[in-house]
């Protein structure tokens, strides 16, 4: 097409703005005498992170409507947030507690409450990091249509995964009632787990939104790798005697139940099922689930941060 | 030129918008031609090929202008010139490659839609949308019936109590425009919303974008409908391939752009 560029850059600014003392301003001057500021650049931590309190009743909004979003479609509409997890159970009782009746030593009592928290608290981490490494990747239409601090995204997403965890809690509890393990004083201590691996989780989700909107391709890698790790934080057996028995090094045994998903499974199971001889804690459990959950919520937080503008560039 | 309708722009004028010789670069992933088997993508990987997955598409090239405060501006060009692209770089919503876009404020998009899923009532819609453009729970509830009444949805029925997904297309985009419209903007931008909704309710968008303006606000507006563009802009530019082609009136500019598109 031919072009009708008889204004060029310059006399197209000057045609538009009527004469006024600014004309021998450059676009740096100008913006500096009227306080204009850079768009799109990134704020301080402190500033970000007072950002993103205001937005607090959006993440929570957000969050909720995923959620609700999630099964309307089902004709059973909510009742699946808490029959998914009933039904999880279930499969796992119908075949550990009554056909295999095989109980890796400690009994269908113990077993059953004992592999189902596992699952949950596991699962909890595990969608809580699949949802992250999605969470700026596939919500670019957002990320690119509105302003907002965007750790907003996977701190959403990783409060989504708190609220089906709550409800799953809820179907825990009667399990563990029904197999004859009554609350006790111990059962308050679920609180500051929970409060711990959602820290933990927050952080991790931030660092996976990060990674993934660099490079999508970790979204297809990402469940290989928690599965890996769930063999190796004993969600279905228990660690310390599963590696006892094979003549595991005494570091191997360490290390392995220093991870961070162990010791919140550990803490979890240790808190809410009473047959505690079977069920040990490794040195130091309380200081490595608040150490993981400062240093990966924390650090996750950061190097969130520190990409803050680059996010919405495809 | 200053509008004498609107009076705004007394003796200095105020800037609000600065872009100078802004470059933005899209990267698109997959973009690669050729063929889609495993075999060849890792192939394509083995071999280094230059820029292997990855395409740059250049979509503004040096742009420069300068927004006052009080000025309702047109963004015209064909499919694809870069207009809408030079708007999410204005809001801070995509970087630049180069140069510098200094703006008055948080510019606003009037993209809510993004933020909406169309599994919610609509009511619900109204919150989510209010609470991602950063409006505080309490100026929504203020603002909700208002919100309402402005839409038009509740016209025929109650139709703000059910999902989004059972809206028409140009109910669920009356109901983005007068969420979007109920905050109060410094710089508001607005991509292409007036094209839909009939006509009595583009004649009540286009007087919201001029109170607006009054508000001591600058609108940016793109469309493709040159009426709705002279109706409310006193001025335009005028994008084609990522280039500022023309910058002025808006009877001069579009006028150029009809002699341009009539061949």
């Amino acid at each position: 097409m031919s072009t009708v560029s008889e204004t060029t850059h310059d006399s197209a600014v000057a045609l538009s703005a009527p004469p006024s003392p600014d004309d021998g301003l450059s676009a740096g001057e100008l913006a500096r005498k009227y306080g204009l500021a850079v768009s799109g650049a990134r704020p301080s931590l402190p500033e970000y992170a007072r950002q993103l309190w205001d937005r607090r009743h959006f993440i929570i909004a957000f969050s909720r409507a995923k959620m609700t979003a999630q099964y309307s479609q089902a004709k059973l509409g909510q009742v699946w947030q808490v029959a998914t997890p009933l039904l999880n159970a279930s499969v796992y009782f119908l075949i550990f507690g009554l056909l295999m009746q095989q109980s890796k030593g400690m009994g269908i009592r113990t077993y059953v409450p004992f592999l189902i928290t596992g699952v949950f608290v596991f699962t909890f981490t595990q969608s809580s990091a699949m949802a992250g490494v999605r969470s700026i990747a596939g919500n670019l239409g957002l990320v690119r249509a509105l302003h907002f601090p965007r750790a907003a995204l996977p701190i959403s997403f990783a409060l989504q995964q708190l609220q089906q965890l709550l409800l799953s809690m809820g179907v825990l509890f009667v399990f563990l009632i029904g197999f004859g393990h009554m609350p006790a004083l111990s059962w308050v201590l679920v609180v500051p787990v929970l409060v711990l691996q959602f820290l933990f989780n927050t952080g991790l989700a931030m660092a996976l939104a990060r990674a993934g909107s660099k490079t999508p391709d970790l979204a297809q890698l990402l469940p290989f790798i928690t599965r890996t790790w769930m063999y190796a934080s004993g969600v279905m057996y228990s660690l310390t005697d599963a590696l006892k028995s094979n003549h595991a090094p005494e570091w191997v045994i360490d290390v392995l139940s220093a991870n961070p998903a162990a010791v919140y499974i550990d803490l979890m199971r240790w808190s809410l099922i009473d047959d505690h001889s079977r069920i040990h804690l490794p040195p130091h459990v309380w200081a490595l689930a608040v150490g993981w959950a400062l240093l990966v919520g924390l650090g996750g937080f950061v190097y969130f941060w520190k990409a803050e503008e680059q996010y919405g560039r495809g | 030129m200053a509008d004498p309708k609107t009076g705004a722009q007394a003796s200095a004028p105020v800037p609000t918008v600065i872009a100078d010789d802004v470059h933005i670069v899209y990267r698109v992933y997959g973009g690669n031609t050729g063929r889609g088997s495993a075999t060849a993508a890792l192939n394509r990987i083995i071999k280094r090929t230059p820029g292997a997955g990855v395409r740059e598409v250049h979509a503004v090239r040096g742009v420069s202008f300068t927004a006052y405060r009080g000025q309702a501006i047109g963004l015209i060009g064909s499919n694809g010139s870069g207009k809408s692209t030079l708007l999410k770089a204005v809001a801070g919503l995509l970087p630049t490659e180069r140069g510098k876009i200094y703006t008055d404020g948080q510019p606003s998009l009037l993209g809510v839609n993004a933020a909406m899923m169309n599994d919610l009532t609509g009511e619900k819609n109204v919150m989510l949308g209010g609470l991602a453009m950063g409006m505080s729970r309490e100026q929504i509830r203020e603002r909700y019936q208002g919100i309402v009444d402005f839409s038009g949805i509740n016209e025929k029925g109650d139709f703000i109590t059910l999902p989004m997904r059972t809206y028409s297309s140009g109910m669920a985009a009356r109901l983005r425009f007068s969420i979007a419209a109920a905050k109060d903007h410094d710089v508001l931008m607005i991509d292409e919303a007036l094209a839909t909704g009939d006509r009595s309710f583009q004649k009540r968008s286009e007087a919201r974008i001029r109170e607006l303006r009054k508000e001591a606000g600058t609108v940016f507006l793109v469309s493709h409908n040159n009426r709705s563009i002279r109706d409310t802009c006193d001025r335009v530019l005028w994008l084609e391939r990522g280039e500022l082609l023309m910058d002025g009136p808006t009877d001069e500019v579009v006028r150029a752009y009809e002699k341009e598109t009539a061949r």
